[in-house]
């Protein structure tokens, strides 16, 4: 264990009894070392959710990918902000704000983020008082002088994407600031989250993010198998990479065609589409749906392989197809003069961003969910982690050519050593005979039955986080949950600057992060 | 790149046969939409896609509608970038309290005669997400809405059949 973990464990004031990694209370001295040890880059931030009465924040030992969780107690409802040190908390500061209505104290930006106004309710998950709906203009951050002109993009833009706001400020074609205004598809997932049956909860977090949804189903079913002590079968193990890897393989081929489209070069997108359509139906042959939607559940997965012939064959025509596609791209000068050097993200601030995913990934920052912390079956497994080094659009492209590469190999290996048995342990028993975990040296024993889970999945996108709070009979307490581009957002304010305004879809696309997964 | 280009020439085409759609479903819709819209559109549709919630699956199956298997342009189908030169507008998710007033505003941006396709579960009764502070309602809701497309999300082919039964309908209506 890090000297780090080591320090904040030593002083902790309570352990609280959560899976597979310890949620510790501490007083607002301790809160605020660590948040100065993230800020100067000897952990990462990983999440920051709040209750009615505290405050919890996931970090990320960067040693060896384990997580712990902080909490402090805010009985007036202040906490120190980390937003205030370590930027990258900000929005997340800004939404529980405006959620829950706790005042972190020190934040710089104190702008509403998630709340347009519109919801007629103050602190939805907080005080809850009531308010008008009519909305109120949101002062966007100035940068003016004489050539500098704005463009306002959104909420409702001209291709079939998520709704966002974006702010340029530009000088002739040069971006000088892009400011993004999201929070347009807030749905409350948060309050889904609160108070609720597990069934619920399974069904809600399917849906923090389509294009994710199995990932977040497998993030989901382990938070709450480590919650409830529940074991999982082999073949459900194996089953749910084989999904997350093929969802990461059908993500990855529609980025690479829509990125290289948003450059004006459609031949791309008309072939990565047709073999992105072909992922598709063989997830609809294989697991009855074409995203896969709920077919992990806690306890295993709800829908076995019959066979593994379709799988087989999929793999073999991508990478007949594929390599060939990626000499075109490689190939094609007009399309590399608009992706290199594009849009860049410096190591330094995908590093400090945390940022997971290509976006990390083509930055230099290596990490990936599925070898630290890690997760079966993945370390039975052999692959490699894609890392470019040079930030710009061509690097995110190159990532993704790299991963579907890998997910191939991935799922192919899954394929071959698929075990067999059941698909599922049934939930019933092993929630009226929990286990009682083993206290350690500074555990004590919960004061209620509730038991928490933590779980970490790679998703095509990077990493997401899913935390849980259960009661006795399997119930949903409370849950939260941070999608990768949570992290991702801010760092394409900082690629686009210096960039021309006909650049930013393509630095947008290359990003590719989620409207739906940031605004819950 | 030549080659690739020269390939596709003599490759057998990967895009399917059109979707039967019954002509009862035809008809029932040509009478719920009940307006003389032949003369003005033929056979053709602009659709305008609004995201008034979603998460995002929906789009992703509408983008698969363009892929070369569906090819949904042959059709006279065809998604453009204002709900000024649109005929359509294909709306997805609950509609949020923060997207409500851009759902509205767009729905009087669309010129007349105009459809609304309610594409979802969430955008047919609210889904998984239910009304909350933050989700208004279901697109009827908000907009008057024409025509019903089921699924969580529905596949492409179910959308397919959908919007060419509104091709259809506006033909006869």
């Amino acid at each position: 264990m890090s000297t780090f973990r080591t320090a904040l464990l030593n002083a902790a004031l309570t352990i609280e009894e959560q899976k597979p990694w310890p949620r510790i209370t501490v007083d607002a001295d301790t809160w605020r070392q660590a948040t100065l040890a993230i800020a100067t880059g000897n952990a990462t931030l990983s999440g920051l959710w709040a209750e009615p009465a505290a405050i919890h924040m996931a970090v990320l030992d960067d040693d060896d990918g384990a997580l712990m969780v902080l909490t402090l107690a805010t009985s007036d409802g202040r906490f120190p902000s980390v937003g205030l040190t370590h930027p990258p908390a900000q929005r997340l500061e800004r939404a529980i704000v405006d959620l829950h209505g706790l005042v972190p104290e020190g934040l710089p930006d104190d702008r509403r983020w998630l709340d347009h106004d519109r919801w007629g309710v103050r602190a939805p998950l907080g005080a809850g008082a009531a308010t008008s709906a009519d909305g109120a203009p949101y002062p966007f951050l100035k940068a003016e002088g004489p050539p500098l002109h704005q463009i306002a993009v959104g909420p409702v833009h001209a291709g079939i994407i998520e709704p966002g706001h974006f702010r340029f400020s530009a000088n002739g074609e040069i971006v000088v600031r892009l400011e993004e205004r999201l929070g347009y598809v807030h749905k409350g997932i948060e309050r889904l989250l609160t108070n609720t049956t597990l069934e619920a909860a399974t069904k809600v977090v399917a849906r923090v993010s389509g294009d994710s949804t199995v990932a977040y189903s497998f993030a989901f079913a382990r938070a709450a198998e480590a919650a409830l002590g529940v074991g999982v079968p082999q073949r459900a193990i194996w089953l749910r990479a084989l999904m997350a890897e093929l969802e990461r393989l059908a993500n990855h081929l529609g980025d690479i065609g829509a990125i290289c489209n948003d450059a004006a070069f459609a031949l791309m997108l008309a072939h990565c589409g047709i073999l992105r359509e072909e992922v598709l139906r063989a997830c609809k042959t294989a697991f009855g749906h074409r995203l896969m939607m709920d077919r992990i559940v806690p306890g295993g997965v709800t829908t076995d392989l019959d066979d593994v012939a379709p799988v087989r064959a999929l793999t073999t025509r991508i990478r007949q197809r594929f390599p060939r596609l990626v000499e075109l791209y490689d190939n094609t000068t007009s399309l590399q003069n608009r992706t290199v050097s594009t849009g860049c993200l410096s190591p330094e601030l995908a590093r400090r961003f945390g940022a997971g995913g290509p976006v990390g990934r083509a930055s230099g920052h290596a990490f990936d969910a599925r070898k630290a912390p890690g997760y079966p079956p993945y370390g039975d497994l052999d692959f490699k982690t894609a890392k470019r080094e040079d930030g710009d659009v061509n690097a995110r492209i190159w990532v993704r050519i790299d991963e579907v590469y890998e997910s191939l190999e991935l799922i192919e290996q899954i394929i071959d050593r698929l075990p067999s048995g059941p698909i599922a342990y049934p939930l019933a028993p092993a929630l009226r005979e929990r286990r009682v975990p083993q206290a350690g040296g500074l555990a004590h024993e919960p004061r209620d039955s509730a038991t928490e889970g933590l779980a970490m999945i790679e998703s095509f996108r990077g990493d997401v986080l899913v935390w849980l709070r259960t009661d006795e009979t399997g119930g949903v307490l409370r849950g939260a949950v941070r999608d990768p581009s949570v992290f991702q957002w801010p760092l394409l304010e900082a690629a686009i600057e210096g960039n021309i305004v006909a650049d930013f879809p393509l630095c947008n696309k290359s990003f590719n992060c989620s409207y739906s997964g940031h605004d819950l | 790149m030549r080659r690739m280009l020269l390939e596709g020439l003599f490759r057998r085409s990967v895009t399917e046969g059109a979707p039967t759609v019954s002509d009862a479903e035809i008809e029932a819709l040509a009478e719920r939409l009940g307006m003389a819209a032949k003369a003005r559109l033929g056979r053709s549709l602009s659709i305008r896609e609004i995201d008034a919630g979603s998460c995002n699956g929906c789009e992703l199956e509408i983008h698969a509608l363009n892929n070369s298997y569906y090819d949904v342009e042959r059709f006279g189908l065809r998604f453009v970038a204002s709900p000024r030169h649109a005929d359509v507008l294909m709306v997805t998710g609950p509609v949020t309290a923060n997207m409500r007033e851009g759902l509205e505003r767009t729905y009087v941006a669309t010129p007349g005669p105009k459809w609304v396709v309610a594409l979802g579960d969430c955008a047919a009764g609210c889904g998984v997400f239910g009304k909350s502070y933050a989700v208004i309602g279901s697109v009827s809701e908000v907009v008057p809405v024409d025509l019903v497309i089921p699924g969580c999300p529905p596949e492409p082919i179910d959308m397919l059949k959908g919007l060419i039964g509104l091709v259809e309908a506006s033909v006869r209506g």
